[in-house]
């Protein structure tokens, strides 16, 4: 099988593959490896625990071993960006909407949907055919991680604002608008919950978006406080059809 | 350091958040899944900027700005998926997707059962919004 | 105004008539009578106009070609000899005097708007065939008389005797209209035009190149038009209609109108030797055949039908032995009596409240109960039995006349065979009239046992023109057949004094004959209680004998004929009644030969339809409902599921994308 590389750079592939064999790696490549099996159990796990909120942890692991392998790749303020962003806001605010969605604490019978074997075949097959291609393609590749840094901060801030500065502006307006879409996701339920049914529901049942820890091992009970508020959707269309 | 490490990595990783994303029944877990797929490109961007700014003395750094605009994105998404399943958590009493099936063949015969089942608080709402 | 100009107005006012009638049957309901009988009145002054301007002598042509048709043109016609005023002028009495007849008869009837709509159409139709010089106008009013005749013969249409008969006239006066109309085709082709001026011209000229199959073509039309056998059954079961319908349409004048256009074309006929031999065969069986039914019939008014089939077998008789005088000159005075005998049954079946020869026979004092009726339709039955001085012995004798002048070689125009074939048929026929006449007259009026219903006095309009029509009954022959030779082709109408004697003493012997038989049976007529009676003393005609119609079948056990042993006709048919009764089988013929095939063919279709070619069709449907259900079941609502097919697609794909990039 040919690939890219032995195109564009035959010198540099000869040379590489002389140089750098598999069977003998280096302390960088020892370290990618040991924190990528690590990171890759994690992500395992995290997608086969069957307790939810574990599952939210582990992925803080998965993720902090990613920043780790950013770091390992001399792209340092990635890594941090890594760090701040996903462990410390995207993990956190997935915890929020388990709380949010009253998932229950501790094992869950049901995590995984019944689904579960035609996604392993799926997953299983392009994990096969992507590392296939990708070894059969890059096996010879070698990253040369001397010199100076590839993703300093310094360097990844120049390139930033003198190349990419338009489109960051415009991802700043995307940021903006996620931002105000979310407000006003959460504002529409936040309006319905202050109609006078949704209150009397409060009264039985109490409202659906103040985490109870008390209704969270016993599911079918949250289930059906919430299972109220499917009336509680359909005034404001009702009222529209009359 | 061989490419194929981190290639491979990444691989691996999209494939067991691919995985998650067509295992999980909760949603949030499903946004967990989406985040590894994304997390598995990251890597392979950062990867492959690396080693082209040095074979290819690449100065634009493309990849790790691609990197930063993903990391960017995501956190976005992650705030209106978890909005959308809290709204949806609101709605239908549930946050799993499998339970979510309103575009199934025949599910309109068992629509109007639920409907004529929570008719009855509808039209107190109806009635409660009126004399409010 | 000219004598075109009046020509004209003679079929337009009844036909203004009756679009006015059927615009404003519902809305103004007062108006219906007045443009039901007005216009019919004004046509028969016209029609008296017309004939007095043509005055026997040159025929009025007048033609006007409205546009340009293609090869052979059609030409808005007229063509009037004597015979076309003379008939018109039949037409015209015969129509008025039903509708005026109908507005007694009809009284209460909530249909009558249409109806007299319908007649007046039937009469705008008959006067179109009678005055019309281009086959294809005259094809136009032949049938739409067809379809005046199919919705007056269901005018009881709640009846399924009504229905069953008017689908059956329609279908079988269709069936000689096949071939008429091709005939008229291959003639027009022919002869270069429609115009019948110009085909008698080309016939003249011997311009006809198949003459057989064109008289034999056009012989099935006016065969199935004129009732003559094989097309005859339909007639008999037409008179589930209203009886002034039957007297009109089914006796007067839409049944002449095939024996008239045969008349207008005779010369196509004569130019085929074998087309005369088969009319005459035709005319013999038809004449003999009906005569034996009537005598079996136990309904009044199939008697009268039958009897009518047999006058119509009458002149054919004479045109096939090549005499169109004796035909038209029959048709004159057979339109008027039995027009007026058709009127005084329906005033008999008032009164007695039944359409049953063998119930009246049982009704004592009928005659007093009607003596307009009694002594009208008196004269009406002497004039079809042929019995001199009355009209009917004139025309019938002109005929016999006409058929021994061929059979003994005194002219040329016909086969000698044709003129044996109708003098003995014919006087054959003649007796078996006069026996039928006296049947029905000793029945009808001469019945013992319990005294008929008073139904009050019949109503004027319905009495007044019986007496208009014995007028003609009675001297139209005496008078006319003197006159008629100027009108006419100038044959001599005289009676020669051999047919004379011969015709009634033969039909003398049948009518002694039929009373000795009378006397023989009528004694069992009180032993053998027999009868149902509809009693409506107050509510009209029509109603009665629809009813009288509708109860026959279940209170005698059919349509035809009753289970009477003081019958005359019984005992002198003997093991003949019983086929003669239904019509000697040819019903039962053409079921076994036409329906059931024709049944059977339709469920093989069916079957076919049903069973074979619904298979397919099934089948189609039912592999794309299998392939949907499969389908329908992958749609579980559940996204999951489709993202793992649309993913597991996509890695199929990516992996068969490399296999072939590569080469492998």
């Amino acid at each position: 099988m040919t690939h890219p590389a032995d195109i564009t750079h035959p010198a540099a592939v000869t040379l590489a593959a002389a140089q750098h064999g598999f069977l003998s790696p280096t302390g960088v490549e020892i370290a990618f490896l040991l924190v990528g099996l690590a990171t890759f159990g994690a992500a395992l796990v995290t997608v086969t625990t069957r307790q939810l909120v574990h599952a939210a942890l582990w992925l803080v692991v998965a993720l902090g071993g990613l920043a780790v392998e950013y770091l390992l790749l001399t792209a340092e303020f990635i890594a941090w960006v890594q760090v701040l962003i996903y462990v410390g806001s995207v993990v956190v605010l997935l915890l929020f909407g388990l709380m949010l969605t009253r998932a229950p604490i501790g094992r869950s019978p049901d995590a995984d949907s019944g689904n579960r074997w035609a996604a392993l075949t799926v997953a299983v097959a392009a994990a096969a055919a992507l590392v296939w291609v990708v070894v059969d393609a890059f096996r010879t590749t070698w990253v040369d991680l001397d010199g100076p840094a590839a993703g300093s901060t310094a360097v990844t801030g120049a390139s930033l604002f003198q190349n990419w500065v338009l489109p960051f502006e415009a991802l700043s307006v995307l940021l903006l608008a996620a931002l105000v879409g979310a407000i006003v996701l959460s504002r529409k339920a936040k309006a319905e919950s202050s109609l006078p049914p949704v209150n009397s529901r409060a009264a039985t049942g109490g409202s659906p978006s103040v985490p109870d820890s008390r209704n969270h091992p016993i599911g079918g009970t949250a289930r059906s406080h919430a299972a109220k508020p499917v009336a509680g959707t359909h005034p404001a269309d009702q009222e529209g059809a009359r | 350091m061989h490419l194929a490490y981190p290639a491979v990595l990444a691989a691996l990783l999209f494939c067991t958040g691919l995985y998650g994303v067509l295992a999980r029944r909760n949603a949030i877990l499903v946004l967990m899944s989406v985040e590894l797929m994304l997390n598995a490109v990251n890597l392979n961007l950062v990867a492959f900027d690396v080693w082209l700014s040095k074979a290819a003395r690449d100065t634009l750094h493309s990849g790790q700005a691609l990197t930063l605009f993903t990391i960017a994105i995501a956190a976005a998404e992650i705030g209106i998926g978890l909005a959308i399943v809290l709204a949806v958590h609101r709605n239908r009493g549930t946050s799993d997707i499998d339970k979510l099936r309103d575009t199934a063949e025949g599910h309109e015969t068992v629509g109007p059962d639920s409907d004529a089942l929570t008719a009855g608080p509808a039209d107190g709402a109806g009635k409660a919004e009126a004399t409010a | 105004m000219t004598t075109t100009t009046l020509a004209v107005l003679v079929p337009l006012l009844p036909f203004l008539g009756a679009a006015a009638g059927l615009l404003l049957g519902r809305t103004a309901p007062g108006f219906v009578r007045p443009l039901a009988v007005l216009p019919a009145l004004t046509s028969l002054v016209l029609a008296v106009l017309v004939a007095v301007r043509q005055g026997g002598g040159q025929a009025v042509n007048a033609h006007t070609e409205l546009t340009p048709t293609g090869s052979v043109p059609i030409e808005l016609a007229l063509h009037i000899d004597g015979f076309a005023a003379l008939v018109a002028i039949l037409v015209g009495v015969v129509a008025s005097c039903v509708q005026i007849y109908s507005t007694g008869y009809l009284r209460d009837d909530p249909r009558y708007p249409s109806y007299a709509a319908l007649v007046s159409l039937f009469t705008s139709a008959m006067l179109l065939v009678v005055y019309s010089g281009d086959l294809i106008v005259l094809l136009v009013g032949w049938e739409v008389m067809g379809i005046c005749s199919y919705f007056l013969v269901g005018h009881y249409w709640e009846t399924p005797e009504a229905r069953a008969a008017s689908i059956k006239a329609f279908l079988v006066t269709k069936l000689g209209d096949v071939p008429f109309l091709i005939g008229l085709f291959a003639l027009a082709t022919q002869a270069g035009s429609f115009r019948i001026t110009t085909i008698l011209g080309t016939v003249a000229h011997g311009g006809l190149d198949h003459p057989t199959v064109i008289a034999l073509l056009l012989l099935a039309g006016a065969a199935g038009k004129s009732a003559q056998f094989p097309l005859h059954t339909w007639l008999p079961d037409a008179m589930a209609g209203p009886t002034p319908v039957s007297a009109l349409i089914h006796a007067a004048t839409m049944v002449a109108a095939g024996v008239y256009f045969i008349a207008r074309l005779l010369p196509v006929f004569e130019a085929s030797q074998a087309a005369m031999v088969v009319l005459a065969v035709m005319a013999a069986v038809t004449m003999v055949g009906s005569g034996l039914a009537a005598l079996a019939q136990d309904d009044i008014k199939r008697v009268l039908a039958y009897s009518t089939i047999g006058q119509l077998g009458y002149m054919t008789g004479a045109l096939a032995v090549g005499d169109r005088s004796a035909a038209v000159f029959h048709l004159l005075t057979h339109g008027a009596f039995k027009a007026l005998l058709f009127l005084a049954a329906g005033v008999i079946i008032h009164a007695a409240g039944t359409n049953s020869l063998a119930a009246m026979s049982r009704l004592h004092g009928l005659r007093d109960r009607v003596p307009d009726a009694f002594w009208t339709m008196t004269v009406a039955l002497l004039a079809l039995a042929a019995i001199p001085p009355f009209s009917g012995f004139f025309s019938k004798e002109s005929v016999l006349g006409a058929a021994e002048h061929v059979a003994t070689g005194h002219t040329e125009r016909a086969p000698g065979v044709s003129g044996w074939i109708i003098l003995v048929a014919g006087l054959l026929a003649a007796l078996l009239t006069a026996a039928y006449a006296t049947r029905l007259w000793l029945l009808a009026f001469n019945g013992r046992g319990a005294e008929a219903p008073d139904h009050g006095r019949q109503p004027l309009t319905m009495t007044v023109v019986l007496w208009v029509l014995a007028v003609p009954s009675l001297a139209l022959g005496a008078f006319a057949y003197r006159s008629l030779p100027d009108w006419f082709d100038g044959r001599d109408l005289t009676p020669a004094l051999t047919t004379s004697v011969v015709g009634t003493g033969v039909a003398l012997i049948g009518g002694i004959v039929t009373y000795a038989a009378w006397r023989h049976t009528t004694a069992l007529a009180a032993r053998v209680p027999l009868g149902a009676v509809a009693a409506h003393p107050e509510s009209d005609a029509g109603q009665v004998e629809a009813e009288a119609i509708a109860s026959h079948a279940p209170a005698y056990g059919g349509v035809a004929s009753a289970p009477d042993p003081a019958d005359p006709g019984r005992l002198l048919l003997g093991p003949l009644h019983r086929h003669a009764a239904v019509g000697f089988h040819l019903d039962a013929v053409y079921a076994a030969l036409f329906v059931r095939p024709v049944q059977a063919g339709a469920s093989l279709v069916r079957f076919l339809d049903r069973e074979v070619v619904e298979t397919y069709v099934r089948g189609a449907g039912a592999l794309p409902g299998l392939l949907g259900a499969a389908v329908r079941r992958a749609q579980t609502g559940n996204v999951q599921t489709y993202v793992s097919a649309l993913l597991a697609g996509t890695v199929v794909l990516a992996v068969a994308a490399l296999l072939v990039a590569t080469g492998a």
